[in-house]
């Protein structure tokens, strides 16, 4: 069954996956809500540049990532100068990565939550005397909730099941960096499929839990 | 007494408002105008929610807007309520956390005493519980609306808050809103198109076309202004006070007295003395050149011709003094010829019908 280096990586998986989520939805929440309210230009470059991570193969991602993060690309550099250890092949950069890898799983149902809000909701706050934050807080939010669940259940999926960015990136350093979807890999590698079949499994189960968790909440609506 | 100034002007891709206003710091000021004249646009204006590259609004002694020294102040510390179009009630909310929203918000906001009043006046003290989709159209309204004054507001805007609703429902809110006005002494701005809420609502009437004022004033100089859409319209009408004199039981006819005469109209009894708003349409109104003989259903009434003016569809509108109120009759262009009509001439009036409005 599972060992301890499976145990460890499905732990390390999951500190990964949550921490990811939360920062998403900090950075998601008013980057959502910007490009569902603004008419400018920039609108259209903004949604591609969020969209990015859909299309790209992870290892461009992560091969961009290591070029700047390391120690000769600009924010390695900035980082050394500043006394800081460079990001790749630690946990820290394991999540910068993963936050950007999952960016458009958080924004993008966010996004169409807010979008679909009926604006006269928010005027109607407005009348009855609350801030433009305070209507948002009380009547864009829980009106959104949907969409914001949707976005926490689907980055935090996403990110337990990248691979190439966390290869490129992150390499293969037990308890730092190697989260199951790696650990599995190590387990072919060694021959080893009784093990990567219980990691595997897991995986299924929990992809199918997800996408079923999914259906179930969109059918509530 | 001015209540509200208001310049405005804003360019929109297609439309133009330009706006200079002053309204009076009583009763219920209706804004009327084709859809497009602007009429909605201007009371978003008035309560902050666009802003027009030149504007100016002060509200009684509060400065609320001047552009010209870069002063706006926001819709959420605007002491106004409003009710839009479609009631806009908070979906996650129950009814009771609807109008708890604003009036949790505000310093001094409407005391329970009050707030009681107006869940009694709207009649929606049994749904407190609900969610707005349990809700019909006309309760969602009346609760927008109870929602809106709960903040306490000095003035109320209401953006034809009956459009949405069927003409049951509209039936079952009009009498709140002249009562809510009258108990709250509330000043009131509100737009529409209607012709029936503008008589049975309107103290003072704006009209408005392609975004500017065409006329304002008094609802009755407006109402027979001849020079105006209103009074060449099909359904031009005009308004009157009148006080119950007596009611006659057999033929159940009130006899009302107005200062141009008396009339008499089937209805059921009204306790003597009450004052009454009468809406006459001005298709109601027959002329003659003889005077009523006696014994009459009906008797007519002298009055003045003061101005007329031919209309496009073979009628010809009439304005008339009796009294101090002022008609309108409406007749065939034929008939007007017939007459052969002078101005200041004596003719005699005949209502056949007036509605009761308030």
């Amino acid at each position: 069954m599972l060992t301890l280096e499976d145990w460890t990586a499905i732990a390390l998986t999951l500190k990964l996956a949550s921490l990811t989520t939360f920062i998403l939805l900090l950075i998601a929440t008013p980057l959502a809500w910007h490009l569902a309210q603004t008419q400018g230009w920039w609108k259209a470059p903004l949604n591609a540049l969020v969209a990015l991570p859909l299309v790209l193969p992870p290892t461009v991602l992560g091969f961009y990532l290591l070029v700047v993060l390391g120690p000769k690309g600009w924010v390695g550099q900035s980082m050394q100068a500043l006394g800081l250890e460079t990001l790749p092949f630690s946990f820290t950069g394991l999540l910068v990565a993963s936050v950007l890898y999952s960016l458009p799983f958080v924004v993008q149902p966010i996004q169409a939550a807010f979008s679909s809000l009926d604006r006269r909701l928010l005027e109607a706050a407005l009348t009855l005397r609350a801030h433009p934050l305070d209507a948002f807080f009380t009547v864009a939010l829980p009106l959104s909730k949907q969409g914001f669940l949707t976005a926490i259940v689907l980055g935090f999926a996403h990110t337990v099941g990248e691979f190439g960015v966390v290869l490129m990136i992150g390499g293969n350093i037990s308890g730092e960096t190697r989260v199951v979807s790696v650990q599995l890999y190590n387990h072919v590698e060694a021959m080893n499929y009784q093990a990567a079949h219980s990691l595997a499994a897991l995986l299924v189960l929990f992809a199918f839990s997800v996408l079923l968790g999914l259906y179930y909440l969109n059918r509530g609506k | 007494m001015v209540m509200l100034t208001a310049h405005f002007q804003l360019k929109l891709e297609a439309f133009e408002l330009q706006v200079q206003l002053q309204l009076p710091a009583t009763g219920i000021s209706v804004i009327t105008g084709a859809s497009g004249a602007g009429k909605s646009l201007l009371l978003r204006c008035i309560a902050g929610l666009e802003s027009p590259q030149i504007g100016y609004c002060q509200f009684k002694d509060e400065l609320w807007q001047d552009s010209s020294r870069r002063l706006f102040l926001a819709v959420y510390q605007r002491p106004l309520g409003y009710v839009f179009q479609e009631a806009c009630l908070f979906p996650h909310l129950t009814v009771q956390q609807n109008i708890a929203y604003g009036r949790k918000r505000v310093a001094l906001p409407q005391a329970q005493a009050h707030l009681e009043l107006v869940l009694a006046l709207l009649n929606i003290k049994h749904l407190l519980h609900r969610k707005p989709a349990k809700l019909s159209g006309g309760e969602k309204q009346r609760v927008a609306i109870a929602r809106a004054l709960a903040v306490n507001p000095k003035l109320l805007l209401m953006d034809e808050p009956l459009a949405s609703l069927d003409q049951a429902h509209k039936h079952e809110i009009l009498p709140y809103l002249r009562r809510l006005q009258q108990e709250l002494a509330l000043p009131i701005v509100y737009v529409t198109h209607s012709p029936r809420e503008i008589t049975q609502l309107a103290d003072y009437l704006v009209l408005m076309e392609a975004g500017k004022v065409l006329a304002s004033g008094a609802l009755q100089a407006v109402l027979t202004r001849l020079d105006l859409p209103l009074a060449q319209s099909q359904r031009a009408s005009s308004v009157i006070q009148a006080e119950v004199l007596a009611y006659d039981a057999e033929f159940e006819l009130l006899q009302l007295k107005f200062s141009g005469g008396i009339l008499s109209l089937p209805h059921t009894e009204l306790a003597k003395g009450n004052l009454l708003r009468l809406r006459i349409y001005a298709r109601d109104v027959s002329l003659s050149l003889q005077p009523p003989r006696l014994l009459e259903a009906s008797p007519s009434l002298p009055a003045q011709v003061l101005a007329w003016v031919d209309h496009s569809s073979g009628y010809t509108t009439l304005s008339l003094q009796v009294g101090h109120e002022q008609l309108l009759a409406q007749l065939t262009r034929k008939a007007a010829t017939l007459l052969g009509l002078k101005l200041g001439q004596t003719v005699y009036a005949e209502i056949k019908n007036a509605a009761i409005l308030s």
